[in-house]
Formats: C-alpha cells, sequence, structure tokens
C-alpha cells in the first residue's frame, strides 16, 4: 500500500487547461448531488413529511376558496390554478431547510471540509443549489400526484413534464441559494428563522402562486413583478394548464430564474468562505 | 533567530503572517518553516492564535499582513493549488454523522477530482490506514469520538496530501484514544513521510509527537525549536517542556485564554465523547 507519499510540492505545476476544469467541476457537482442524494436515502421519513404541508395547502385551502368563487381564475377552476402555485411554494418552503442546514453546518464545522477542498466556490454553492432539487422534485411529485387523486384536470404529458422538471430545478436553486446568502450573512439559527419568516411568507402572498395579479392593489403589482417566485409559477402554470392564460412566454419565465439562479449563485460563493471563518 | 532562507525541502514557510480582527490582532508577525520529513507542533493555550495560524495555512482566512508557501505554492497567488496538495483536520469537527464513514471519504475524493475507478480503491485504502475498515458502512454518528477523529484523518489523507494540517487532534478524547490517534499520526511519518502540521495545549502531545515546536504566546512565536534544543536551552538539567513553555511564555499554559475560547474547544470535547 502506497498512501500519502507526498506529491512532490510544486513540480511542473501548470495550472490546470479550462477544458480540464470544467470537467473536474461537472465531476464535483455530480459528487455533491450524488451525496445529497445518499443523505436523503438514510433518511427518508423527512422526505415525506415536508410533503405534508403543501398537501394541506392544496386540500385545505384549495377545496375552500374552490367553493367560494372569490378568485377569478379565467378558463380554468381554481383548483387547476393552485396546483402550480403550490408547486411553487413546496420549492420555496424547502429553501429554509438549507439555510438552516448551512448554519448546522458551520457551527459543526462539516462545511470546512468542502471549503478546504481543491472545488471552486461557485462549484461548492451550485452543488449545494443543484442538491436543493432533489427535494424540491420529491415533493413535486406528491404534490401532483395528490392534484391526480382529487382529479384536477391537468396537461401531464412527457414534454410538459420535462418542462415542470427543470423549472422545479431552477427554483429549488434559486430559493436555497438565496437561502444560503442569508445564511452566511446572519450566521445564528435563530437570526436566520426571524430574517427566513420575513422573507418566505411575503415571496409567497406577493406573488401569482394563489390569487391572479390581476387582483392585486396596483401597488403590490411591481413587487409581485421583481419576484421570482412569480415568474416559477407562472412557468408551471404554462407548462401545466395550457389552455390559461399566462403573463409571460415560457422562454422568458426560464430565462428569468436562470438569470436570477447564476447571479445568485456568484454572490452566494462570494459570501460563502465567511462560513468557516 | 533564524536565516531568512528557507531549508531546502521546505514544504511550509511562513513569513510575518499577522492576522487581525478589528483592532486585536490575533496572530503576530508569525513566521517558520516545515520540512518534508516533520512533525511539527504549535504549542500555546486556548486563544494563543493556533487555529487563526492554521486557517491561513490552509486558506481559509485571509492573512491581514505576511506571506506564506504551502506545498510549493504562494497562500495568495494560488490559493486553489495550496488546497489541492494539503489536508485539513480542523479543530471543530469536519465529518458529517448522517452519512456513513465510507460516504465522508467518497465526497472527499469527488471534491478532489480522484477519478471515478480510482475512487473506491483510495477511499477503502484510507479507511484501512486508520483501522476504520471494519466499520466503513456504519453511519458516522455511531462512531465514538476516537473514530470520529480517526475517520477525518483518513479523510484528509485520501487525496495524498504533501502536508497534513491537524488542530488539536486529541482535544476532548480519552486516554486510549488519544494513544491511538498518536500511535496513527507517528506511523505517517515514519511510512509516508508526510509532513505534519499539528496543534496543541498538551506538553505531553507535544513532547511525544513533535520534531520540532513553536511556542505560540498571545499571537507570537516566542521560541522555535525541537523539544530536546529548548529544553536543554533552559541550562537547567532534566527540564520538561512546561518548565520551557513557563520561560518564554512567562505563564503556565492553563492560565491562558479566555472564556470565549475555553468554551469552543469544550464544545468539540463535549461532541467527541
Ligand atoms: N473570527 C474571529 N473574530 C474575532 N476574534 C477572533 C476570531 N477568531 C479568533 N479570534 C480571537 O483570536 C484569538 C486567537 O484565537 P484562536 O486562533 O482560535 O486561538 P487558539 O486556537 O490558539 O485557541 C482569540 O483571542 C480569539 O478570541
Ligand atoms: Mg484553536
Amino acid at each position: 500500500m502506497s498512501l500519502p507519499v507526498s506529491s512532490d510540492p510544486g513540480a511542473g505545476a501548470a495550472r490546470p487547461s479550462v477544458a480540464r476544469r470544467l470537467e473536474e467541476a461537472a465531476g464535483q457537482l455530480a459528487v455533491l448531488v450524488g451525496y445529497e442524494a445518499r443523505k436523503l436515502a438514510h433518511d427518508p421519513t423527512e422526505l415525506l413529511l415536508r410533503a405534508v404541508q403543501p398537501a394541506l395547502w392544496l386540500v385545505v385551502f384549495g377545496s375552500v376558496f374552490s367553493v367560494l368563487h372569490a378568485i377569478p381564475t379565467g378558463s380554468v377552476s381554481y383548483l387547476q390554478f393552485l396546483t402550480p402555485g403550490i408547486l411553487a411554494q413546496s420549492v420555496l418552503f424547502i429553501a429554509i431547510f438549507y439555510g438552516i442546514a448551512s448554519i448546522r453546518e458551520r457551527e459543526l464545522g462539516i462545511i470546512t471540509k468542502f471549503l478546504v477542498s481543491p472545488a471552486p466556490r461557485t462549484v461548492l454553492v451550485a452543488g449545494r443549489g443543484l442538491s436543493a432539487s432533489l427535494r424540491g422534485l420529491s415533493q413535486a411529485t406528491v404534490v401532483i400526484l395528490l392534484a391526480v387523486g382529487l382529479s384536477v384536470p391537468l396537461s401531464l404529458s412527457l414534454p410538459a413534464l420535462l418542462g415542470v422538471v427543470v423549472a422545479i430545478v431552477l427554483g429549488s436553486a434559486l430559493f436555497s441559494t438565496l437561502s444560503m446568502i442569508i445564511a452566511s450573512l446572519v450566521r445564528t439559527q435563530e437570526k436566520f428563522l426571524g430574517i427566513g419568516q420575513l422573507v418566505t411568507m411575503p415571496l409567497f402572498f406577493a406573488s401569482n402562486a394563489i390569487y391572479p395579479l390581476s387582483i392585486m392593489p396596483s401597488w403590490l403589482r411591481p413587487v409581485a413583478l421583481a419576484n421570482p417566485l412569480t415568474y416559477l409559477v407562472d412557468a408551471l402554470r404554462i407548462l401545466l394548464l395550457p389552455h390559461a392564460s399566462s403573463l409571460f412566454p415560457l422562454g422568458v419565465d426560464l430565462g428569468v430564474l436562470v438569470g436570477v439562479t447564476v447571479l445568485l449563485t456568484f454572490v452566494c460563493a462570494a459570501l460563502y468562505p465567511r462560513m468557516a471563518q | 533567530m533564524r536565516s531568512s532562507e528557507a531549508p531546502p525541502g521546505a514544504v511550509v514557510e511562513a513569513r510575518g503572517l499577522t492576522r487581525e480582527f478589528g483592532s486585536f490582532t490575533a496572530v503576530d508577525q508569525v513566521g517558520f518553516e516545515v520540512t518534508g520529513d516533520q512533525v511539527f507542533g504549535l504549542l500555546g493555550p486556548n486563544g494563543a492564535g493556533k487555529t487563526t495560524t492554521i486557517k491561513m495555512l490552509t486558506t481559509l482566512l485571509r492573512p491581514s499582513r505576511g506571506r506564506a508557501r504551502v506545498a510549493g505554492f504562494d497562500l495568495e497567488e494560488a490559493p486553489a493549488e495550496v488546497r489541492r496538495h494539503i489536508g485539513y483536520v480542523p479543530q471543530l469537527i469536519s465529518a458529517d454523522a448522517q452519512v456513513t464513514g465510507y460516504e465522508n471519504l467518497w465526497v472527499s475524493a469527488g471534491l478532489y477530482s480522484i477519478p471515478r475507478a480510482r475512487r473506491r480503491e483510495r477511499v477503502t485504502e484510507a479507511l484501512a490506514l486508520l483501522g476504520l475498515g471494519g466499520v466503513a458502512d456504519q453511519l458516522v454518528k455511531n462512531y465514538s469520538g476516537g473514530m470520529i477523529r480517526r475517520l477525518e484523518i483518513a479523510q484528509a489523507l485520501v487525496h495524498r496530501p504533501s502536508v497534513l494540517f491537524l488542530d488539536e487532534p486529541t482535544v476532548g478524547l480519552d486516554p486510549v484514544a488519544r494513544e491511538a490517534v498518536w500511535e496513527q499520526i507517528d506511523r505517517l511519518k515514519r511510512t509516508y513521510g508526510t509532513a505534519i502540521v499539528l496543534t496543541t495545549h498538551y506538553m505531553e502531545e507535544a513532547d511525544r509527537l513533535c520534531d520540532r515546536i513553536g511556542i505560540l504566546h498571545r499571537g507570537q512565536l516566542v521560541a522555535v525549536g525541537a523539544p530536546a534544543e529548548l529544553k536543554a536551552q533552559l541550562g537547567k538539567e532534566n527540564a520538561t517542556l512546561q518548565e520551557v513553555f513557563v520561560h518564554y511564555a512567562g505563564e503556565e499554559v492553563e492560565l491562558g485564554g479566555s472564556y470565549r475560547d475555553a468554551g469552543r474547544t469544550r464544545r468539540v470535547a463535549a461532541r467527541l465523547e
């Protein structure tokens, strides 16, 4: 066995080429997502428990407001209108988990293991964001199955479902990265939970998740249009309800989600080293 | 005290490393070298600046002033290359309790870009080296404190670094587990020639493990040398390292540190028990 034989320091150490670095980054991303999958496999009950909340929203809130006919949803029923909103909500609420997890990992010291590795900070953050989509997708599956069980008519063609996967992956990455940014700024769990509520609730209510923009007071509409959750909901509605009216074309929705996710990833990567100090 | 030329084969060369937190200077003009076949120990009480020094050398914290080359690369110019060539076991716990020992090393192997085909072999090898082959597939939350420490050392070795940094490797361990970790560190040095930089506030540990030690007192390196050399310099027969420390630092190792520093050390200890 020839384990830690010193690699000769510095000798012939040309910087790796761009192609090599991209290949390494892809490998590192795959490892980080695989790692999250192993963690979830060790504790699958947690995944199911987290699907209870969106399920309740759909069943209780959805049923009550369907009966009331209080919210104008055009050509689709309220439950149809609500299902994509609840999908987006479940993605948003997962994000809180990632903020708390990174504070916990910072307190324990686990995060230094990642920060001391040669993986670029952007890759570490993007890996975390992509990992979040594993939770996002598992919750989305529960919500969609539940909607089918409630006989909510949805377009579930293969292209539509693939589009839903893309939107959920983007949304999970976006909001979990936002959550990690807040976590690296506040650093304690108590403060994070306080600020988490302060951010999540407005994001949820100042969006088109549970009512259309058209019934919002005019001062709230620009806020909703600046809210990434609105674009996630809009994308999911286009995909699952082809006959409902949408705010933007699908390309615009997905483009906004990609742009914001990339931006937040760079911001988070700049702040991430604080987690080891 | 020492020449400014680094000895040939130095894997760590620190020059005037300084770190300030606000107006407080935690590490003040620290300079030393470590060659490839040595165990170098930074000895000092809680709050002396040991962790801050190690964090600078492992690129986790930027120095306010000063430079260092680690494993042949400049900290400032090539931090990613430094990271590629070092292993680090932090004072806090770096193993993830929610997954198995094998999975902990597997993610490290991947982050260090060890090719997929060789990952399993490398991980298995490192676990075996630290005597953890039999518990590889158990969740780390069921490991004892000593096993966790050994797992973290295995994790820090999986990419075969040229320098291994260990921050208070045996704090919180019972005497048996401590002895086991000491034996592993000795073996690493003898068998594989990995340079090791460790910090400790235990005299016994410094005496037993280190070829050279640096005495760190309130952020300043007040003496550097082989333990025997330092003892001989006192000009007193059978001087102990404890006496060396008191001579240079002017107080006993147990007296240093604030409540917060002691608290941090104790929290690690509690988690390892
Ligand atoms: N992030 C920080 N902010 C402010 N002060 C710090 C920080 N980290 C360490 N210190 C202070 O710097 C000094 C040295 O700390 P540290 O390097 O952890 O000592 P040691 O590892 O020797 O116990 C201590 O007084 C500690 O309180
Ligand atoms: Mg320390």
